[in-house]
Formats: structure tokens, C-alpha cells, sequence
């Protein structure tokens, strides 16, 4: 079991990382896009983003500098990555079962680096006072690590409950999100019952950790927390591969999208990749669009298809 | 209503609507539309019409698309919407939005937190036709089937949909139930965009298969592309009309008005939406007078497409969109004028001050802003001696979607209303979180088949709600009332609207620019430029 555990440790953190790095550079290589900013912008003047504002208030606003408000930006993350602003304003009804669940997901993580920190102190630091202090971390990591099981085990069931009886969800849930619930349930459930039931003898969360970083297989795990381990470590592994990886979309769907109002200017690096695009020769059927795979998109917005119908 | 519908039905090979609404269906609207008694009938769909068009939707048809012939027809059909679907996710075809909409395909949670936000969605009694992830689930599901190849596997994850042509002809009427307002997008948690898809899908029928409804692309772009404006009024017709505004602002105002025309190194180009030199002279008529007091040095140009700031293919098409505006900027190039000021036409805003910014290279690089930064600072300047009494009136503000969320322009109109209106109130919730028109991505100038009663009783149902709130403490019609909509596209949806109801004749409400209150208010002007004569 200890070995098993430890490979799908191993296995599990290594394809999730190769996922997400696959799918952020999906996103980061797709050529510039047309502007398609939503106002407020949180990098504005404060008192514009108060109220939604942009630099097109100004009369010749190019002959000011742009503003970048990143304190104002930063608020703004940490609302809604913490505390999910937006759902708590616009549908008040999900916020809570999805604030419990994210949260969770957040405390599993704290977990997940007090363990690590608690394997590392083990083998750095000797004597009685290290080894007091690395028992108060284990406390602390044991507690938050039962609250991180307990929010996602209620908000994944709170979830669950609203996907499968309210009838607004209903139509747009699929098998795969009932799924993927099912799975946090019993990764955390098992976690969380194999470790407070785990026979005398068998390793503590430090020891786990311990244990791992140093594929230690004399070290015990529990039957039980093991299954919990290794199954927990396939989720991880899962996510880069679905939905649930939002964490990297929203990066780019607010930084990259909603919140983009560079302006492009002459000679700027905007103005390169707005050239290379307008490179692209496109092969759209339709015949007022004169797409023929041989023209460039530059070549195409210069034309008139009415005048050229009439030569 | 009929009953809850699921997204399955949307393969229906009948061509039976999925929903009817009736007015009881819908949210209730405040006095003196308060029963559904007292709300309009819808007209019906003619006979004709089923049987010659697409209307498998719902009560409505906006495209008219032709109905296949044969099944071999309906093959082919449902072959080019394959090969539409798959250029959308390639980078040489649509390099213009594929990040935004790969983001969108395979992030959303189905939360259904857009739906709170949608107008539509809740005008229409919350039917799950028009929940805006409800056309975005099924496109989502034919890109996960079709443009990524999926298996079963895929089906499992993302769902499953059976695509043949009465879903194809269902998507390209669904795609003209969204106003492209872009609320939804606006409160989603992870930043999906539903309005985008609807964009995407209407580029999709217009640039591979060659479908959109005739009012955009052949009376609308191809038009101005042909013409010089979807007005049809050519240089001459137009320069003819603007001398006969300026003469009549000139007899009602008793200053001396001349529009100039193609003034080399001119410091402003102003262009109009020529829907209001059709429509609304008064407006442009108003701006001529105002930027001639100023002292501005301005110019407008009758190169081809120039004098008509519109760009119907924001709503439908990259390429036609990309020709207006290169059209726009080569005639401020060829008169090197200084910067483009827009008039009031919200998606000209966004068209040309946001969306083409990133079409642009070299010397095409000419600065464009909005008319109300430029119109706020002559207000406030003192140049000009305002009598704001001449606008006691009630008066509330609609924010366009195009110039306010979608570009921030938020405060300028507010200043200059409160300068000048002493009983400007606000709509709520507005700025920003505002809600559109209803008129909003062309339907404002859809009018084919029963489409008015759709836009009327859905569309514009929410806004329609927000100006009978703004206007709760003054209902009756011994009280003028103004709903000031600077934005051409706004005001033809409002005209229609107030007439459907007979809100003018009943309520008093009238509509119009923003510039029409400042000359209004202007202390040197024959009083009454305001006519309240309704247009």
C-alpha cells in the first residue's frame, strides 16, 4: 500500500502539473484577439473603477498615459479567488455550497504545503524544541486538514444536491460533473475516515509526508487513508482534463480578455501581432467574404464585394 | 408556455416551435401595463411563412431561412454548418475571437449564474429557451463532438447532442435571440462569455454558409459598402439633406448653422450614424450648432461609408466588419484630419473606438474618441450660456451597452445631465450593470414577419419596465417626460416601443438624443427646440 501510495503521489502531482502547463500554453499560443473588454476595469483610476469608468471619458485620452491600478486589480483577485465575489453578488443561491467546496479546496492545499514544511523541518532541525514546534504544526495541519475535508465533503453534497433537484441546473449537467462530485466525496471521505480511524502504528501526516519525499516504504499507511491517497491523487491527476480547471481559464478569460484594454499603438508589440494575424489567409465559403485561401485577412478588409461585383 | 423544454429538442426533426409564450408568461410589467390584459396581442406567424421558412424555434422568425427541399439539401446544409464549426477554432479563420471562445467552450460549470443576469431570460417568464447557456451548451457540445472529435468518452463528460439540420436551422434562429448586451458575461464567475457565442454562431451562418437576416447584411453592410450608407443615401442625397438641416436649425434656433464638408487637416471628423440625418435631424443638426459655437474645427466627410459611422458586421461578420472601418479610417487618413469623434451611435462606439483598435497598422493609426468627453468639456467650459430651466422636465438617462459596459463611458452624459436637467433621474439599476434596449445587435432594425412582437414583448420587456419605474412618480400625461438614449440604434428600438404601447399618446414619454437637451437649454437659442412633436 505504502508504495502504491507513494507512485500515485508521485504520478498523480507530475501529470497534474504537464495538464495544466499543456493547457495554459493552448491559451497562451492562440494569436492576439480583437479588444472585448467589460467595464469596470479594476486597473483604472479608483475613482473610475468605482463606478465603471475608462480612460474614453477623456477627450484625446492618448495623449495621457495608461493607467495601471494593480492594487486596485489585486483587490479584485483576492474577492473573488477567496471569497467568490461574483457568485455571491449575481446568484447568491450557489454561493455557499460553492464557497465551502472552493474554500475546502483551498484548506486541502494549506494541507498539502504544512505537511511538506513539516517533512522538511523533521529532516533539517533536531532537539526538543524542533520537535515541539513540528508537533504544533502537525496539530495545526490535522485540524485544517479535517476542515478541508469537511467543507468540500458538504459543499460537493450541497452541489450535488442543487445539479441533480434544481431544474435550472439540471439541463446543463452532465454525467461527468455528477461524476467528478462523486469523486471529491469519497477521495475526502476516505482521506479524512482512514486517517482518525488508522490503526495504532501506522504513519502520521508528517510521516506520510516524510515518508514520500523520501520513498521511505518501511513507513505504515493505513489500508484505508492509503485508498484515500491514491484515489485522491487520480483526482488530481483528472483535473487538468476537464472543466474544473477554471483556476487557469480564469486567468486568462479576465487578465486576457475581459479586463485587456491595451491600447495598440504605432510601433508597439500589439501592433506586430495585429500585422502577423492580419497575415492569416482564411478559407470562409461564403462568397461575399472572397476567402480563397490565397488572400490575407489584410487583403480582405481592403476589398468591396459590391464593387468588385460590379467589375 | 409550453412545458419545459431540454436541449435534446432542439433535434426535433418537426418543424413545430419548441415554445409559444403568451403574455401572462412573461414578467410582469408596472402600470399602466400592469395585466396582461392591458399588454398587446402578439401577431401570429402567416401561414405563409411556416411554410416557406425555418420557424422551429419559438413564436418568431427573424432569418427566413428557406426550407431545405430535399434531404440531400439539408445534407449539404448541415455539411457546410460541420465546416463553419471547425474554421471558428482555427486560428487563420477566426484569430479575431478564438481565445475568448475556447475559453468560453471549455470552462463553463453550468452555474447558470448568466441566466440572473439576462434580460431576455427573465423578460420571457425564465423559459429555458432563452437562457443564455442554453445555446451556449449546445454549440459547446458540437465542439466537443465535432470540431475536437470527441468519443464516448467525451459524450460522457461534456454531454451529448444529435446534430441535423433542424438543430442547424433552430441555432441560426437562436442566434438572433441575444442582444449581444453582454450582461451575462459580465457577472459569469470564470469570465465565459454567452454573448460571444451567440456572435460566434451568427459569423459562422454568415461567413460559411452565407446567412443573416437581410436587414444587416444586404440592406445593411453590403449597402453602405455600395451606397456609402444603409440609409441608400449616397454623398450627394446626404450633403443635400445636411444643408437643409442646417438651414432649418439655422430658422429655429436663430443662429447661423453650416455643416463643413471635407476639410482637409480639419482637428475633428465627426461621424453620424446617417440613420439620423434620416430620422432624427434635429440631433445632427443640434451637433452642428453646438461644435460651430464652440469653435471647434471640425469636418465631416463624404468619402463612401464615411458620413455613416454604423457597422453592421460587429453584430454578424469579421470581414464586412473590417471593410466599414477601413473604410472609416481611410477617409480620415486621405483628409488628415487630427481624430474621428463619433456621434451618438453606441455600436459605432465600440466598433470603431474598441474593436477595430486591433486592425490597425502603420499610418492608419489616427485617433478616435467619443463625442461626450468632447460635449461634456463644452458644457462645462463656459463658452456656451446655459438656461437649464428650459429643461424642467423629467427627465432619466439609457445607457447604451456599447459606449457604457463594453467601453466605460459612464460619467460624461451623467455630468452634462445634471448640469443642464434639473429633474434628471436615474434607472436602476444603470451605468454599467444597465440593462440594453432590447434593440440591441440589429434588432432594432429587424422588423420582418411578427419579429417587432417578440423584440417588444421580450427584448425590450426589461428596459420597458425600468423607464415606467424611472417615470412611477409622474405617470400621467399632463407631465412631458424625456427618456434621453444617445445612441441611434437605442432610439429606434424606444420610437417603436413607445408607439407599440401608445406611450407618448397616453403617458406622455418621448425620446431623443442627448444633444438636443443641450441646445434646448441654451440661453441664446429660441426657446422650445424640444418640440415634443412626436417622430
Amino acid at each position: 500500500m505504502t508504495a502504491a501510495a507513494y507512485l500515485a503521489i508521485y504520478a498523480g502531482l507530475l501529470i497534474f502539473l504537464a495538464g495544466c502547463l499543456r493547457r495554459i500554453l493552448a491559451y497562451a499560443r492562440t494569436p492576439i484577439h480583437l479588444r472585448w473588454e467589460i467595464y469596470p476595469l479594476p486597473h483604472e483610476h479608483p475613482y473610475r473603477a468605482a463606478y465603471g469608468g475608462s480612460y474614453f471619458e477623456t477627450q484625446e485620452w492618448w495623449r495621457q498615459p495608461q493607467v495601471a491600478n494593480r492594487r486596485g486589480e489585486w483587490r479584485v483577485m483576492i474577492e473573488e479567488i477567496l471569497f467568490l465575489k461574483s457568485l455571491r453578488e449575481f446568484n447568491r443561491r450557489l454561493w455557499l455550497p460553492s464557497f465551502l467546496f472552493h474554500f475546502g479546496l483551498y484548506l486541502a492545499i494549506a494541507v498539502i504545503g504544512c505537511a511538506g514544511f513539516i517533512a522538511a523541518c523533521g529532516l533539517l532541525f533536531a532537539g526538543p524544541n524542533a520537535a515541539k514546534f513540528v508537533s504544533l504544526l502537525a496539530l495545526i495541519a490535522k485540524s485544517i486538514g479535517a476542515a478541508a475535508a469537511v467543507f468540500i465533503v458538504a459543499g460537493a453534497f450541497w452541489l450535488l444536491m442543487r445539479r441533480t433537484t434544481d431544474p435550472a441546473l439540471k439541463n446543463s449537467t452532465h454525467a461527468g460533473d455528477i461524476f467528478n462530485l462523486l469523486l471529491f466525496i469519497a477521495a475526502c471521505t476516505l482521506l479524512i475516515g482512514g486517517y482518525l480511524l488508522r490503526a495504532p502504528g501506522t504513519a502520521s501526516l508528517g510521516e506520510c509526508a516524510r515518508g514520500a519525499i523520501h520513498f521511505d516504504c518501511t513507513v505504515r499507511i493505513g489500508s484505508a487513508f492509503g485508498a484515500g491517497l491514491i484515489l485522491a491523487s487520480m483526482l488530481v491527476a483528472y483535473i487538468p482534463f476537464t472543466h474544473m480547471a477554471h483556476f487557469i481559464a480564469k486567468y486568462f478569460t479576465w487578465h486576457a480578455v475581459r479586463w485587456d484594454d491595451r491600447r495598440n499603438e504605432r510601433g508597439s508589440t500589439i501592433e506586430g501581432k495585429v500585422a502577423a494575424s492580419l497575415g492569416y489567409r482564411p478559407t470562409w465559403s461564403a462568397p461575399h467574404v472572397g476567402a480563397d485561401g490565397r488572400r490575407s485577412w489584410a487583403e480582405i478588409a481592403t476589398t468591396n464585394p459590391p464593387e468588385e461585383s460590379r467589375k | 408556455m409550453s412545458g419545459t423544454i431540454k436541449l435534446r429538442d432542439v433535434s426535433r426533426p418537426d418543424s413545430e416551435p419548441l415554445i409559444h409564450l403568451e403574455n401572462g408568461d412573461l414578467m410582469p410589467l408596472p402600470a399602466p401595463l400592469e395585466s396582461p390584459e392591458k399588454d398587446r396581442a402578439w401577431a401570429a406567424l402567416s401561414e405563409q411563412t411556416k411554410s416557406r421558412y425555418e420557424c422551429g424555434l419559438d413564436d418568431t422568425c427573424a432569418v427566413n431561412i428557406p426550407k431545405p427541399k430535399t434531404r440531400e439539401e439539408e445534407a449539404q446544409l448541415v455539411a457546410r454548418f460541420l465546416s463553419g464549426l471547425d474554421k471558428l477554432f482555427d486560428k487563420e479563420n477566426n484569430w479575431t475571437f478564438l481565445q475568448p471562445l475556447l475559453l468560453t467552450m471549455e470552462h463553463c460549470t453550468g452555474c447558470q449564474t448568466c441566466a440572473e443576469s439576462c434580460h431576455i431570460f427573465e423578460a420571457s417568464g425564465r423559459n429555458e429557451l432563452y437562457r443564455p447557456a442554453f445555446r451556449s451548451e449546445i454549440v459547446r457540445r458540437l465542439y466537443f463532438k465535432h470540431a475536437k472529435r470527441g468519443g464516448l468518452l467525451s459524450a460522457w463528460q461534456h454531454g451529448d447532442i444529435h446534430l441535423n439540420w433542424p438543430l442547424v436551422a433552430r441555432l441560426i434562429e437562436l442566434a438572433y435571440r441575444c442582444n449581444l448586451c453582454r450582461r451575462c458575461a459580465q457577472s459569469c464567475p470564470i469570465g465565459c462569455d454567452n454573448g460571444l457565442v451567440a456572435h460566434e454562431l451568427r459569423k459562422l451562418f454568415s461567413q460559411e454558409m452565407g446567412i443573416a437576416p437581410r436587414e444587416i447584411h444586404e440592406n445593411g453592410s453590403m449597402l453602405q459598402l455600395r451606397a456609402g450608407s444603409s440609409t441608400g443615401m449616397t454623398a450627394e442625397i446626404v450633403k443635400d439633406n445636411v444643408a437643409f438641416i442646417d438651414e432649418d436649425i439655422s430658422e429655429r434656433t436663430g443662429i447661423e448653422v453650416r455643416t463643413p464638408w471635407d476639410v482637409e487637416g480639419a482637428d475633428v471628423l465627426l461621424i453620424h450614424n446617417a440613420g439620423e440625418i434620416m430620422a432624427w435631424p434635429e440631433n445632427p443638426g443640434a451637433f452642428a450648432l453646438i461644435l460651430t459655437l464652440a469653435g471647434v474645427n471640425w469636418t465631416m466627410s463624404s468619402e463612401l461609408a464615411a458620413y455613416d459611422a454604423i457597422n453592421y458586421g460587429l453584430w454578424y461578420d469579421d470581414a464586412q466588419f473590417a471593410r466599414v472601418a477601413m473604410k472609416h479610417m481611410e477617409a480620415a487618413k486621405k483628409l488628415g484630419v487630427k481624430r474621428i469623434v463619433l456621434g451618438e451611435c453606441g455600436h459605432a462606439h465600440k466598433a470603431l473606438c474598441v474593436i477595430a483598435d486591433r486592425l490597425l497598422t502603420g499610418d492608419l493609426h489616427i485617433p478616435r474618441e467619443t463625442y461626450l468627453p468632447l460635449l461634456r468639456d463644452i458644457v462645462l467650459s463656459g463658452k456656451i450660456k446655459f438656461d437649464p430651466t428650459r429643461n424642467d422636465f423629467p427627465v432619466t438617462l439609457h445607457d447604451p451597452c456599447n459606449m457604457v459596459r463594453l467601453m466605460g463611458v459612464v460619467e460624461p452624459q451623467r455630468e452634462i445631465l445634471r448640469a443642464l436637467c434639473p429633474q434628471f433621474r436615474e434607472m436602476e439599476p444603470h451605468g454599467v450593470d444597465n440593462y440594453c434596449c432590447g434593440g440591441g445587435s440589429g434588432f432594432a432594425i429587424m422588423s420582418g414577419n411578427n419579429f417587432p412582437d417578440w423584440r417588444f414583448h421580450v427584448s425590450g420587456r426589461k428596459k420597458l419596465e425600468q423607464i415606467l419605474n424611472a417615470f412611477s412618480d409622474c405617470p400621467g400625461p399632463e407631465t412631458p417626460k424625456y427618456l434621453c438614449a444617445p445612441c441611434s440604434n437605442c432610439k429606434g428600438q424606444f420610437r417603436d416601443m413607445i408607439t407599440y404601447y401608445d406611450l407618448w399618446q397616453k403617458n406622455r414619454i418621448f425620446y431623443g438624443g442627448l444633444v438636443e437637451l443641450v441646445v434646448n437649454a441654451m440661453a441664446d437659442v429660441k426657446p422650445g427646440f424640444i418640440d415634443w412633436e412626436w417622430r
